[in-house]
């Protein structure tokens, strides 16, 4: 019998050494004349451990290529890095794990451990039940988009399904352009085949035949995974001219992006598809009507969609039990930045702030005190301490000024500089603009100058009301939410943290 | 170590007749012949151009929104930090200023010898091991002075 151990491939595994790692076991296992399976697998999400293998189930991290022979001498038993059955580790433990259920347990393009671990469950009760019933199973469960605006899933499907013409696409958002978000980079490296099942699943409740996903050129460990498991999918049936033998066609190719934040914008991404500049499009047309080609087009981001084949699977009702008011079923939360903790914590909706980033995150990696965190990426606002009551939901974070977005946490500690922060905000709008429409492309320049004057001192109190109104006009004058939502980093720095700005103020 | 062939106007038209069919074909268009030639030359501009019956004005203008594609060559190595939130949170800004230094560029800048250019990137996913760097293909996380400054002296070798 050889010895099985599981080593992940998942992108930041790799940066922290896994590959090493998986060489030194080779090597080590062919000194000893051992026989070992190496396999490749995604993460846990526990980062801090990374890298960390697994054999048989227990744990062991952080992994060095040092420490290989040391493990082999240990028989993989007792040794510092132990850090025992990986499933009932607490930060395990304390999760829900529906979408990351199978992600860092199996090796994430063989098809058969996919299936071997409840995959296609979702899409045989989609076949069972028929299109009207799988947008209703979605609708009824709650589900809303998990890239940042929150729409409901269902009504978008029903849409599509509802709209005039042959062909009809699903587009997989995977340009996850959001600083401290990885859920999608993770999925699709650690369970791609549950992002193209959902696919297949989404192509089934609209009619659609075709999809793409669309993914950021700075994920190629991504890209690498997921073009493998389509190939995968597709020899086994699940995609090809009769999903798992039904009579419903669908099948996937994967485009890669080429560095421009607004292409994850539904609107610039699919211009993008069309070999296009990545500019945003007027809405109406709704993409839902008009998409793709001018096609009815469901724009889906990845764990929209890797959520759907378990509301399926284990039912509406099951999903929609958890979460809170109108925010169900679970979330993917990433800790990132400077928090002890770091990693993926899918837990339901309703956990506050302060849980998460204290208890969950444990705090600053640097071990000074947390001052501020950022949620939802460059265009969410920073929520200083006193707003860690705040539960994790769409309705309760917008009523305090911010927002969910993509559920990534960055936490900063007492050393930080909000009013710098609020600079880089305008800076990021500022480079990654489309360029479409003024508030955005002159407004975001705009607000780098007028930050630097207030953070220079040679200013006085009207540079704030300054600062104030070109956020306004940029909040209301901005196509998209890019130029639409930089003031929620802006004003959310001046409102919470005001000493930050005014250090050089006469 | 970036290895690009010198430009080939009869594989570049290999690879644009390998692609033009497939829809919205400029983007695999322009990866695929900035893979093979690491930058994207005047003349592949026309080719796509005259490829995909579009206006050259039309593809410089996808050439020049994206931030993945050059018009010129980069040096034999390129260095991207990310300068994003989280990795700010763990001290990118000043390891950004400490590359700069070093390398005696600013972003998008290549060294005088031609060794490595410096690029910023806007996250990598790995903001939960920050502060993150790519140099060429590999994935650095938790970059400090120490590994930086190992990173530029391999590079510059
Ligand atoms: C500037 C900007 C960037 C965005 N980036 C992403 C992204 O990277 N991934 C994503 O899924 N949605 C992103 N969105 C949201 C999309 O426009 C769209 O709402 C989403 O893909 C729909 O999928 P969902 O309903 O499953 O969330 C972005 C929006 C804006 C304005
Ligand atoms: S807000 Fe900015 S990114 Fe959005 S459409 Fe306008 S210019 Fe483009
Ligand atoms: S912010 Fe640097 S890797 Fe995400």
């Amino acid at each position: 019998m050889s010895l099985l151990i599981r080593i992940p491939l998942d992108s930041a595994a790799v940066a922290l050494g896994a590959d090493d790692v998986a060489a030194a076991v080779e090597r080590e296992a062919a000194k000893r004349k051992m026989a070992v399976t190496v396999v490749r697998t995604g993460s846990r999400g526990m980062h801090w451990l990374e890298p960390l293998i697994d054999v048989d189930g227990v744990g062991f991290g952080p992994v060095t290529a040092a420490d290989v022979a040391a493990l082999f001498d240990a028989n993989f038993a007792k040794h510092p890095l132990n850090i025992g059955k990986i499933a009932e580790h607490p930060f395990m433990k304390a999760q829900t794990r529906l979408t990351f259920a199978r992600c860092g347990a199996i090796d994430p393009t063989s098809f058969h451990e996919y299936q071997a671990a409840g995959g296609l469950n979702g899409v045989g009760a989609a076949i069972m039940i028929g299109p009207a019933q799988t947008r209703d199973a979605v609708l009824k469960s709650g589900l809303r988009g998990r890239g940042g605006a929150g729409f409901p899933t269902g009504i978008k499907w029903k849409t599509v399904a509802e709209a005039k013409g042959e062909t009809k696409y699903i587009v997989c958002n995977a340009d996850e352009g959001d600083s401290g978000t990885f859920s999608d980079r993770m999925i699709m490296e650690g369970d791609p085949f549950s992002v193209i099942e959902g696919m297949a699943i989404a192509g089934i409740a609209t009619g659609a035949t075709y999809g793409y996903v669309y993914i950021r050129s700075e994920y190629p460990v991504a890209v690498r995974v997921m073009t493998r498991a389509i190939r995968n999918a597709r020899a086994a049936g699940l995609l090809g001219a009769r999903v798992i033998g039904s009579d419903h066609s669908f099948d996937i190719e994967v485009r890669v992006g080429a560095g421009a934040y607004v292409c994850g914008e539904e609107t610039s991404l699919l211009e993008s598809l069309e070999g296009k500049r990545g500019q945003v499009r007027a809405k109406p047309p709704l993409p839902a009507i008009q998409g793709l080609f001018g096609k009815p087009t469901s724009v889906n981001n990845v764990i929209t969609l890797a959520s759907v084949p378990a509301i399926l699977s284990d039912g509406a009702d099951a999903y929609k039990r958890l979460g809170m008011d109108r925010s169900r079923g679970t979330i993917p939360i990433q800790l990132a930045g400077n928090v002890k903790y770091a990693g993926l914590f899918e837990a339901p909706f309703g956990m506050t702030l302060g849980d998460l980033v204290m208890k969950i995150g444990g705090g600053t990696r640097s071990g000074r005190p947390v001052r501020a965190v950022q949620v939802g990426g460059p265009l969410g606002a920073y929520f200083p301490t006193g707003l860690f009551d705040t539960p994790f939901d769409y309705e309760a974070f917008a009523a305090k000024g911010g927002l969910v977005g993509h559920a990534g946490i960055v936490v900063f500690d007492d050393t930080v500089d909000l009013a710098r922060q609020a600079r880089f905000a305008m800076e990021f709008c500022a480079i990654e603009s489309c360029g479409k429409c003024t508030p955005c492309r002159i407004g975001s320049v705009r607000g780098v100058e007028l930050i630097d004057r207030i953070l220079a001192g040679n200013s006085g109190p009207e540079q704030f009301a300054l600062l104030d109104d070109l956020c306004s006009t940029m909040r209301q004058g901005s196509l998209c939410a890019l130029g639409g939502f930089v003031p929620y980093p802006v004003t959310s720095a001046m409102t919470h943290f005001p000493e930050d700005f005014r250090k050089n103020v006469a | 170590m970036s290895s690009y062939s010198a430009w080939d106007e009869k594989h570049a038209g290999e690879i644009i007749d390998g692609l033009k069919s497939t829809a919205g074909a400029t983007l695999p268009i322009l990866h695929a012949l900035q893979g093979a030639f690491g930058h994207i030359t005047e003349r592949a501009v026309e080719m796509i151009a005259d490829a995909l019956n579009l206006s050259r004005a039309e593809v410089h203008g996808v050439v020049s929104f994206y931030h993945d594609f050059r018009r010129e060559l980069p040096g034999r190595h390129v260095l991207k930090l990310c300068r994003a939130e989280a990795c700010q949170s763990m001290g990118a800004d000043a390891l950004a200023a400490k590359a700069k230094n070093a390398l005696g560029v600013d972003w998008h800048g290549t060294t005088a010898d031609g060794r490595v250019t410096l690029e910023p990137v806007f996250c990598l996913g790995l903001c939960s091991c920050a502060p993150a760097a790519m140099i060429d293909d590999k994935l650095v996380a938790r970059l400090d002075e120490t590994s930086l400054a190992a990173t530029i002296a391999k590079a510059r070798a």
